[in-house]
């Protein structure tokens, strides 16, 4: 670093490769001080006037704001407020042309001048030592000051880095063509940008301050010598004219020595650089609390009859600047607020690397330091849109004076072959539009612009590349949230149908419900159908029973049914569901049906019993000896009842309804009598049979007999079916376990 | 027997390699094709089905099957293009069947139309609509793709595509407005 310090004392400089030297037109201005417009009628203010984001509004269309108001505010750290540069009224918001190669329009501020120029209460700082950095830091963000070099970078965010740095360049080299802004800033304001220059020191500590100015601004380097002589850390150093020197790399380079890598920042290289009339903002902010309301601006160009530098406000659109310094026009008639395209044109910048308007309402804006208006002879493609391009020579010119060192002729092909791929391997984005390459081709390329195309391409391109990945996660997002609820519907619906079930079965052994019963029949009968399809199969350790065959062939049937169960019971849900509809219609007729057909519920109850058993048997098996004892009196009564017998073929159903509700109240019945098996079943089944008599009292007092007589009937079943079951007990040893019944 | 000594030798060589070869096949195996991850992501993901597949997915799934590569109407020329490179096949020019017109735009559900039906929710594939039943819907415009899957199914035809407005963001430079000439 100090052999830098000590090159640099000798005012020996390093080069960067290429560079041009265009005719330098700023004889036209450079002589003339700084002017003072009278205020436009109208300012219209953009909300975003830089890099990064636009902050949200604090006023509304009525409002009265005062000179340095802040009309926006943000928390973004990317923002940067914009501040009424005098007082009058807003007059909108709406969407109006920008400062922009576009000329599209963007969300503005009009603030009807009210000509006063009133002030907001300000707080000039006496001594900016006493602030601490934050507060510094703070200040500047408020006044909302972005870099005013050309990008517009907001300098806060810039010197509230602090890794340690060793330069601070000061970019006073005001390269390119006809532009004087910062020249005549630099000459009339020194004092004040020395202040920036040691409040910058303040905040970033760098160990040493280099002012880059090119020679060709004697009076401005004269003035920044006189101002820094008593600063030992400040070297003003004057650089040989050429462009682009003012390019923040082009500059470090030329001034240090060291090449900011592609992709980096010249921070990552300790280097921080500031444009000069940022520090004069930086200045004016901090010790007069002045925001950022106006910046110096060149007006100039063989159409103007008076350029000059002039002091505009924010804001102030360019055919307000353009009256005051006798813009002569060739068509009187496009001189309407209203103009759609200037005629003779208007370029905003400067020759190189600035963009004509096409609208004459485009305010001033925090980057615009030239509004460069020439004549047809001064620059006659200006005025000629088809521009006489040839095929290229490739002589290699551009890549000769390319000062970032990229391959112009070969961006140039792929730039017009949209191969993104090789344009970013040829480092398109190291280019930096200074059109060096677009201003020596002798075919007349307007390479730069070719540049310009691609790299908004790509930028869109990689916007697209964005929008179609979360579009994708989305799609996918969505997909998997599809199957999970379709999936949790399911499961809602199994256990919907298990709480049906449930509540239907408690139901039929109430024996309260007909219509459940008949679909329990249903079921069953449908059972029965599946196990005779597959009688062969021979396990029987589960039990559930709710389909049986209507055989007396106990063995077979058994086992049949146990292995059926599963298959059986999810057609019988089914099968009670559609039966349960049909019930509702058909009530009344299983009311009568099971009045009538009581007899044979009976017989068919006993059969199905037996074969129940199996099922029941351990719950039972204890109490055997209790069992026969309520045999007697159910024979009896059976003998009684199958005189009753009719059975209709249509009331089959009915019967095997009852049927089944008097199984089911065995269930109920069994799975009490495993609830106690110490306390005796042959009470329980007393008692069950007495309870659900009552229960159906108060519905149908057959429906009770009946209910009744099941029971017995069931009761008597299943001692028999104990007896036997006990002597196969005694033989088989795998006898059934009572654990899943319901 | 010398012949034997060769035979068997290169028996061996090739039941060694086989050996590496398979065990390399089942230590480094690729879940998927990873050719279906490529396509997919040349393909605009609007996921709006008009190739013939439920999403850009399945349809890079069908291409790495053999499908035609010109079914994708929002990708335009410039997909085709890339998979065409992808896939070493001819260029072909897009499926007749679908528009010509494939100019980026976004669903705008017309507000006060709006029932609230909630219909053209279920037909996003990106779930960029927000909406309640009965409650009026509105587009998230950022996450729209474009599908235009959500006009059809609107019982009250308030939903319409409209182009995507231009912006200083989405701005291209089109002919060079500006000189950039010799200054004499």
């Amino acid at each position: 670093m100090e052999s830098i310090i000590e090159c640099i004392t000798q005012n020996k400089f390093w080069q960067f490769h290429g560079g041009i030297h265009p005719p330098e037109q700023k004889a036209l201005t450079s002589g003339k001080p700084i002017k003072l417009l009278p205020l436009p009628k109208q300012l219209i203010l953009p909300l975003q006037q830089h890099i990064g984001r636009q902050g949200d509004l604090l006023v509304k269309v009525g409002d009265k704001v005062l000179k340095g108001q802040a009309l926006t505010q943000s928390f973004n750290p990317m923002a940067v407020p914009v501040h009424a540069p005098t007082s009058g009224t807003i007059s909108a918001i709406k969407k109006s042309p920008i400062a922009h190669p576009s000329g599209l329009s963007e969300l503005c501020l009009f603030i009807e001048v009210d000509f006063e120029d009133t002030w907001i209460k300000r707080e000039i700082c006496q001594d900016y030592r006493q602030l601490s950095n934050q507060e510094i830091i703070n200040k500047i963000a408020d006044a909302g000051i972005a870099g005013m070099g050309g990008a517009g970078f907001p300098t806060h965010i810039k010197v509230s880095t602090t890794p340690d740095i060793n330069f601070l360049i000061i970019n006073a080299a005001e390269c390119e063509p006809y532009i004087t802004a910062d020249d005549l800033l630099m000459c009339e304001q020194s004092e004040a940008i020395i202040d920036g220059i040691k409040i910058l020191d303040k905040l970033l500590k760098p160990a040493f301050i280099l002012i880059g100015i090119e020679n060709n601004k004697p009076q401005a380097i004269k003035a920044l010598q006189q101002a820094t002589s008593a600063i030992e850390k400040v070297k003003v150093c004057v650089l040989p004219t050429k462009y682009p020197t003012g390019g923040e790399k082009q500059l470090i380079k030329m001034l240090t020595g060291k090449e900011v890598k592609s992709g980096s920042l010249p921070i990552h290289s300790g280097i921080v650089v500031q444009n000069v009339a940022t520090c004069f903002a930086i200045s004016d902010a901090v010790i007069n609390d002045i925001p950022l309301i106006k910046r110096v601006v060149t007006l100039t160009g063989q159409a103007l009859s008076k350029p000059q530098n002039v002091w505009a406000l924010l804001g102030t659109p360019v055919h307000h600047l353009l009256e005051h310094t006798g813009f002569i026009r060739e068509n009187e008639d496009v001189t309407q607020a209203n103009a759609s395209v200037t005629n003779p044109p208007v370029i905003m910048g400067g020759p190189l690397m600035g963009f004509s308007i096409l609208n004459e309402l485009v305010p001033v804006v925090k980057t615009s330091n030239c509004i460069l208006a020439p004549s047809k002879a001064e620059m006659p493609s200006a005025f000629d849109n088809n521009a006489n391009e040839v095929e290229c020579i490739r002589c290699g010119q551009c890549s000769d004076v390319c000062p970032s060192q990229l391959l112009p002729q070969e961006l140039q092909w792929s730039a017009k072959a949209k191969d993104h791929q090789q344009l970013a391997k040829l480092n398109l984005f190291d280019c930096i539009d200074c059109g060096a390459c677009a201003y020596v081709c002798p075919s007349q390329i307007p390479l730069v612009q070719y540049y310009r195309i691609a790299k908004a391409e790509i930028r869109q391109q990689q916007q697209l590349d964005v929008k179609a990945e979360k579009a994708k996660i989305r799609f996918e997002a969505r997909k998997l949230r599809l199957e999970k609820e379709k999936i949790a519907r399911e499961e809602k619906h199994k256990k919907a149908a298990a709480a049906r079930k449930a509540v239907m079965n408690k139901k039929s052994a109430d024996g309260s419900s007909a219509s459940s019963a008949v679909a329990a029949a249903l079921a069953r009968v449908k059972a029965k159908k599946a196990a005779n399809a597959k009688p062969e199969q021979t396990n029987e350790n589960q039990q559930k029973t709710q389909a049986k065959p209507l055989e007396n062939n106990d063995n077979v049937q058994e086992t049949a049914s146990d292995v059926q169960d599963e298959k059986s019971q999810v057609k019988a849900a089914i099968a009670r569901a559609k039966a349960k509809r049909l019930a509702k219609k058909t009530q009344s007729e299983t009311n009568k049906a099971a009045e009538e057909s009581s007899a044979p519920v009976k017989t068919e109850g006993s059969t199905l019993d037996t074969e129940k058993v199996p099922t029941e048997e351990p719950a039972i098996e204890t109490d055997e000896k209790t069992a026969p004892a309520i045999e007697k009196p159910i024979t009896n009564k059976l003998e009684k009842e199958p005189a009753l017998v009719q059975s209709p073929d249509d009331k089959k159903a009915k019967i095997a309804a009852a049927v089944a509700k008097a199984k089911e109240k065995a269930k109920a019945r069994k799975s009490k009598s495993l609830a106690e098996e110490n306390s005796s079943p042959a009470d329980n089944e007393k008692i069950k049979p007495a309870v659900d008599s009552e229960d159906s009292k108060k519905q149908d007092d057959k429906k009770a007999k009946i209910a009744a007589a099941v029971a017995k009937a069931k009761a008597k079943a299943k001692a028999k079916a104990q007896q036997n079951l006990a002597k196969k007990k005694e033989q088989q040893q795998d006898s059934p376990k009572p654990s899943n019944e319901e | 027997m010398n012949i034997l000594i060769a035979i068997l030798f290169l028996g061996l060589l090739g039941a060694i390699f086989g050996a590496l070869l398979g065990y390399a096949s089942v230590r480094f195996h690729v879940e998927g094709d990873p050719i279906v991850e490529q396509l997919d992501a040349l393909l605009p993901q609007t996921q709006c089905g008009q190739c013939g597949y439920p999403g850009c997915k399945p349809y890079a799934k069908a291409l790495a099957d053999g499908e035609a590569i010109n079914k994708c109407a929002p990708g335009g020329e410039d997909t085709i293009k890339k998979i065409a490179d992808l896939l070493g096949v001819d260029v072909q020019p897009l499926d007749e069947t679908h528009e010509v017109d494939n100019a980026p735009t976004v669903a705008f559900i017309i507000e006060e139309d709006c029932i609230g039906c909630t219909k053209c929710i279920q037909a996003c594939p990106v779930d960029a609509i927000l909406g309640a039943a009965k409650q009026m819907h509105t587009i998230i415009i950022d996450e729209c793709t474009g599908c235009d899957l959500c006009v059809a199914p609107c019982p009250v035809d308030c939903i319409e595509m409209r182009p995507i407005p231009q912006t200083i963001q989405n701005w291209q430079w089109d002919l060079s407005k500006i000189a950039v000439k010799q200054i004499d």
